[in-house]
């Protein structure tokens, strides 16, 4: 798969479109990685100019912060600062919404000032520029709910591009009474994803994944590598593997285009 | 001697507003105990966020049965309160309803008559409340947190509403020349026949002692709200116009931070040098909060803020799945704890004296502040924009800065960050292998 780096870039002196961060889990997770190659598919179908960091790229300190050692976030982010402004990065996409909210919100103040954009909201603009289209045939009538991420919807108030992306594919998009707003978290948000639980009397991807069961899907559509793990861990664990399955919205759009 | 009761009155007014401002300097002292944090910019915004949230009541609504009983209860406070100032001049100069005289009758008959069907909403929409504390099943309700004094709490209020309403409506009950007039009385006028039989002037002294009772009750309730989770009815507004307009996944960099750090990667520092002569000596900052004192001063007016609602906790997960965690008990904490501090100081003239607590383990365990996912459902529930994960956040890094005190697994994830830039422990030249793989 062809995957360029910004070193790459450099030295043949070009400067791409936009910077596709990868993120830890889009990196190394086996789960995750296979949503990294679905949005490259889509990239490329696109014909977008793009790059990555590759082993340049390092965490964004988005769950050492979140654990509270905002020292370890701040020398990430500095250093990650650094390595984007050195490539005069202008626009950042990510699949993973805590690298989004982090180089979004918390970088600025730090000197890295980017236009940052989560996958949805990117591929969304491809469409629009009529870069894209998705195949509304092939997943026709498969019933799908979509779990917002904490990070990309209460966190960063997007809603939209999401479910209009699950709409384009012609599937039947039906909502979870806790929806939007009121999402119920996955579980992994807040470094819990690095923890055990505190005792308690059930896990919290587990009850997220009934009140997606509730809906009665084919399809749960996340946004995001560790809601996606989460909700996999309760499909599992609810022994629903044969009925549903657990898929990232830029899979769902490589699978309908036939990537 | 028939200055008596002008005179009473106006010492029963001064010593209960009085009293309540001496209160509020207290409320307002404490408050200043928090760190500075600049929220004087966007005023606008801040200001349609207190029309909207605060006097509009937009968050409140997003749970439409309790939403609309509190809508009723709020409109019925703030114009009732009309009838208040009546009272007040009319206790000061001897009158009687000095405003149907300057109103004239259709007027005056009109106000008076929307005050008294909404003391009548108000005393349904209280009973309901009543109800659905203390015989519903309703969860958010029944928490550990609410146990004791903020149930009975809740409760007291209730009952003071439920008073004050009934004393508005037997005050124009037995008020035979406005009974009589007919204007203005389509509830007290139902009311009137309990009083039939009765002597005029029993009926009269009815009348007094309820208009009494109703001007008194209201001076101990303005001056109960300090010591109850009601003083939300007057905090809702600055804690709206102060609340937080950024996107709720930012959280604040902490400067002190961000100054070590800079100086950690700039090569030309020198890591031994010596403070320069005559340096003042400051005493390093502390990172992250154990103690109200550390945490900022709006943090700390959501803890006075708070009304113990428990919407906060009904939606959050770590509540849902029975952890320890609550939010609300986050913000009860912090203000229980804020009102031990203050009376420190004033039983020590002024000045706080070291009491061998804090916030930290004597009210939140770190238990409750690990079970947080930072998901932001507390902070999205509030009906008055209170952000109880600001303060777990703060409490966090104190835990794992000051303390190194984070769980073990959340230690391996930030050793494997430092050393391979992720938080597994994957070599950092495998980083771009998934693009091969497949």
């Amino acid at each position: 798969m062809n995957v360029p780096t910004m070193a790459d870039m450099m030295a043949q002196g070009k400067q791409p479109e936009v910077l596709f961060w990868v993120g830890a889990a889009g990196s190394y997770d086996d789960r995750a990685k296979k949503i990294s190659r679905a949005f490259v598919k889509i990239l490329h179908q696109a014909n977008v100019d793009f790059a990555v960091l590759g082993t340049e790229e390092t965490s964004t300190g988005d769950a050492a912060k979140r654990a509270g050692n905002e020292f370890l976030f701040q020398m990430q982010a500095m250093m990650n600062i650094e390595v984007l402004n050195g490539y005069e990065i202008k626009k950042i996409v990510t699949c993973d919404p805590h690298s989004f909210n982090t180089l979004k919100n918390e970088y600025p103040s730090l000197g890295g000032k980017y236009e940052v954009y989560h996958h949805t909201q990117f591929i969304q603009n491809l469409i629009s520029e009529g870069r894209l289209n998705i195949d509304n045939t092939s997943l026709k009538g498969k019933r799908v709910t979509f779990h917002d991420p904490c990070y990309l919807g209460r966190a960063n108030e997007v809603y939209e591009s999401p479910r209009d992306l699950i709409r384009r594919l012609g599937v039947n998009l039906t909502e979870m009474k806790r929806h939007k707003e009121t999402a119920l978290c996955c579980g992994a948000g807040g470094a819990q994803m690095f923890k055990d639980a505190e005792p308690g009397n059930k896990e919290v991807n587990v009850l997220r994944t009934e009140d997606a069961l509730k809906t009665n899907p084919n399809i749960i559509a996340t946004g995001c590598p560790y809601c996606n793990t989460m909700m996999t861990d309760g499909i599992k664990f609810k022994e629903k593997e044969a009925e549903v399955v657990v898929k990232d919205i830029a899979e769902l759009i490589a699978e309908a285009n036939n990537l | 001697m028939q200055y008596l009761t002008n005179i009473f009155f106006i010492i029963a007014l001064i010593a209960g507003i009085g009293f309540f401002v001496m209160n509020i300097k207290k409320l307002s002292r404490n408050i200043k105990l928090g760190k500075d944090v600049n929220r004087t910019d966007r005023k606008s915004e801040r200001l349609k966020n207190m029309m909207m949230i605060a006097l509009g009541q937009s968050k409140m609504v997003k749970r439409p049965f309790s939403g609309f009983l509190h809508i009723i209860v709020y409109v019925g406070f703030i114009i009732i309160n009309i009838e208040v100032l009546e009272i007040i001049i009319d206790g000061i100069f001897g009158t009687h309803r000095i405003f149907l005289g300057v109103l004239g009758d259709a007027f005056y008959g009109f106000l008076i008559g929307t005050f008294e069907i909404l003391a009548a909403l108000v005393f349904v929409a209280v009973v309901i409340f009543w109800l659905r504390r203390n015989v519903s099943n309703i969860k958010r309700f029944l928490s550990k947190e609410m146990k004791g004094w903020p149930k009975n709490d809740g409760n007291y209020i209730l009952y003071f509403e439920m008073v004050l309403m009934t004393l508005f409506l037997v005050m124009n009950a037995t008020d035979p020349t406005f009974q009589q007039a007919g204007i203005g009385n389509p509830i007290s006028q139902f009311i009137t026949p309990l009083f039939d039989g009765f002597s005029a002037d029993t009926i009269h002294a009815i009348e007094r002692t309820a208009w009494w009772i109703h001007i008194l009750g209201i001076l101990v309730f303005l001056n109960y709200l300090y010591y109850s989770k009601h003083l939300h009815i007057l905090l809702a507004f600055p804690n709206t116009y102060f609340a937080n307009l950024n996107p709720k996944g930012q959280f604040n960099n902490l400067e002190s931070v961000t100054n070590e750090v800079k100086l950690m990667m700039d090569p030309d520092a020198d890591p031994y040098a010596m403070p320069e002569e005559g340096a003042e000596e400051t005493v390093p900052e502390k990172f992250g909060a154990s103690d109200v004192t550390d945490l900022n001063w709006v943090q700390l007016l959501n803890a006075y803020t708070c009304t113990e609602c428990g919407r906060c906790t009904s939606s959050c997960p770590a509540n849902l799945t029975g952890k320890k965690l609550s939010p609300r008990k986050i913000m009860m904490d912090t203000r229980d704890r804020l009102e031990e501090v203050g009376r420190n100081i004033d039983t020590n003239n002024g000045v706080f004296v070291d009491d061998n607590k804090q916030l930290l383990n004597d009210y939140i365990s770190p238990e409750e502040l690990w079970a947080c996912t930072s998901c932001n459902a507390c902070v999205e529930e509030c009906p008055v924009n209170i952000d109880p994960l600001s303060i777990i956040m703060d409490m966090r890094r104190y835990l794992v800065m000051e303390q190194s005190a984070a769980p073990q697994e959340l230690n391996m994830m930030m050793t494997n960050v430092e050393n391979n830039g992720a938080p597994w422990q994957y070599n950092q030249q495998d980083r771009l292998n998934w693009a091969n793989e497949e």
